[in-house]
């Protein structure tokens, strides 16, 4: 599903976010991306998002090569990938619904179809309840499954999360992880960037660990 | 949008396909698409508009901008309009005299006004005698006295002839062929008073048109850097869009229509200012026009011509969003 060959990144600033980076991660895999900050993380999830291109090497996402991807591609690319973000990304001028309901008018699908999956993708992160609040009156983990909501209403096979629990306690952090896992387990390709090292050893699952931009670690935390 | 609100069906829902185990990414049919493409133009043209009377002080001044921008060319086309109407209704004035040469039989004269009838130029001829001309000159001339001292009238048959044309070199062309008949012994025609109307209305179309294309810019920065402020106020929606998988065509749209709105709310606001400045003027231009026995009025934008000003304005708003979009919005990307 995802494949890194050589992967360079080189900012204009002339310092390197990643070198020489080389993975394979098999379709319905989860996995965690870890490392300090500054190690490369978002770098290596926006190569993937096409927020970033690489100055070297070939990225691969369902075999498909971005580096050969035009701009005019990149949105119908990024349908196909659901991302969550730390600070959700959500918009406060409009209701939970809207803000799920975003990838899908975008996609063009019809109202009624909208509906039916937004309302789908709220019962699946139990806001069911909620779709008329306007996001800013929820609480940070309410907020956190909003924007899980939105990145899987599409139904895309690759899920990118960029320190989902981040600003979460744990209790709250683990319900949020046990969602991911439910995606994964329907053949959902997950992929998580973390530094909460209990968190990755109580996952139990491949753990890629970047270094000034290089792999340091793959492999289940001991 | 509400999310409880009925549902408008166009086309019939597809039947639930079976779906592969696991998650797979579901495709949406063309048709569907199609309509859903419609339903988000629809949707984006009423929120757009929506979206500014949330804001109408600010909405109001951009339109005010537009209208006054469209509005001072359209009164000063206007205004050469009316000119030229008053100055075809002087037109009469403008006739030509011909002069006959002296003891002309009667017959022959009447087969010239017949001639003359026939002619598709000529709109009217009437002979006017030397007793009736002369009867006239005393009257209004205030040398009634002196010329009745006169032993013999001294005045010529002469023909007033209105042409049916007004273009300066067809009645010269006219002239010509009038003062080439035997029996004319002159042909008088005010030809420079006709051809200096045209130059000056030439000229002050050009005025016009000079000037509405400064303003017609002076709409398209307005409307430009308007919408440029709205993409910055925007800017967080924008990420999000382009992040999700929005093309460059979504996130334009409601910029595009906002621009639309702009233009056209100020191509129907100039109307409005148009009007209430030919009303305000009517009045005192009728009174003027009875002074001088004239039953000329003022005359506004037919209907044709105010569509197509509203339609003017919708486009240069349109126009002036296009060049703010292409500007900016590319500069937002996700970082």
């Amino acid at each position: 599903m995802i494949r890194f060959d050589n992967v360079s990144k080189r900012y204009g600033s002339g310092q390197d976010a990643l070198s020489r980076v080389s993975f394979d991660v098999a379709s319905g895999e989860m996995l965690f991306l870890t490392g300090h900050s500054g190690a490369g993380k978002s770098t290596l999830m926006k190569l993937i998002m096409l927020m970033e291109r690489p100055t070297q090497g070939q990225v691969l996402i369902d075999d498909r090569n971005l580096n050969r991807l035009s701009r005019r591609h990149i949105p119908y690319f990024r349908r196909k990938v659901g991302v969550v973000f730390q600070n959700h990304q959500l918009l406060f001028d409009r209701s939970v619904f809207e803000n799920v309901a975003l990838p899908l008018q975008i996609a063009g699908y019809q109202a009624g179809e909208v509906g039916r999956r937004v309302r789908a993708a709220l019962d699946k992160v139990g806001l069911l309840d909620k779709e008329r609040h306007n996001p800013i009156m929820l609480s940070g983990g309410e907020q956190q499954r909003v924007g899980i909501a939105r990145a899987v209403v599409n139904k895309p096979p690759l899920l990118l999360a960029d320190e989902p629990t981040g600003n979460l306690d744990p209790e709250l952090s683990a319900d949020i992880m046990n969602l991911f896992e439910q995606f994964n387990d329907v053949g959902v390709t997950v992929m998580i960037a973390s530094h909460d090292l209990s968190l990755l050893k109580r996952m139990n699952k491949r753990v890629l660990g970047l270094s000034g931009g290089q792999i340091v670690h793959d492999g289940v935390l001991a | 949008m509400s999310p409880r609100r009925p549902l408008p069906r166009t086309a019939p829902k597809p039947p639930p396909k079976p779906r592969p185990k696991g998650a797979s990414q579901s495709r949406t049919r063309l048709a569907d698409r199609l309509d859903s493409w419609q339903a988000h133009h629809s949707t984006t043209a009423v929120e757009s508009l929506q979206r500014l009377f949330r804001t109408p002080l600010q909405s109001l001044l951009t339109w005010l901008v537009v209208a006054v921008a469209v509005a001072l060319p359209a009164a000063l086309y206007l205004v050469l309009n009316n000119i030229q109407n008053l100055g075809y209704s002087w037109q009469d004035s403008g006739q030509m005299s011909v002069f006959l040469i002296e003891d002309v039989r009667p017959e022959a004269i009447d087969a010239l006004l017949a001639s003359l009838n026939e002619d598709a130029r000529i709109d009217q001829v009437s002979h006017v005698p030397p007793n009736d001309a002369l009867e006239e000159f005393k009257a209004y001339s205030g040398l009634g006295r002196v010329l009745q001292g006169l032993e013999e009238n001294p005045l010529p048959d002469v023909l007033l002839i209105r042409p049916a044309t007004n273009n300066p070199d067809a009645l010269g062309e006219l002239r010509e062929t009038i003062a080439a008949e035997p029996l004319v012994a002159e042909v008088r025609l005010d030809m420079a008073w006709v051809r200096r109307l045209q130059e000056m209305m030439a000229l002050g179309q050009r005025v016009v048109l000079a000037l509405a294309t400064l303003l017609a810019l002076g709409v398209l920065l307005a409307v430009g850097n308007t919408i440029r402020l709205a993409i910055e106020n925007r800017r967080d929606e924008i990420l999000v869009v382009k992040l999700v998988g929005g093309t460059d065509a979504f996130v334009r749209r409601p910029f595009l229509y906002t621009g639309l709105w702009y233009g056209l709310g100020g191509g129907i606001l100039a109307l409005v200012l148009l009007g209430a400045g030919l009303w305000w003027l009517s009045g005192p231009v009728a009174r003027l026009a009875d002074l001088y026995q004239s039953d000329f009025r003022l005359r506004g934008l037919d209907l044709t011509e105010s569509l197509q000003l509203v339609l003017l304005s919708g486009v240069l708003g349109l126009l002036g969003a296009w060049l703010a979009v292409a500007r900016h919005l590319i500069q937002i990307e996700p970082r």
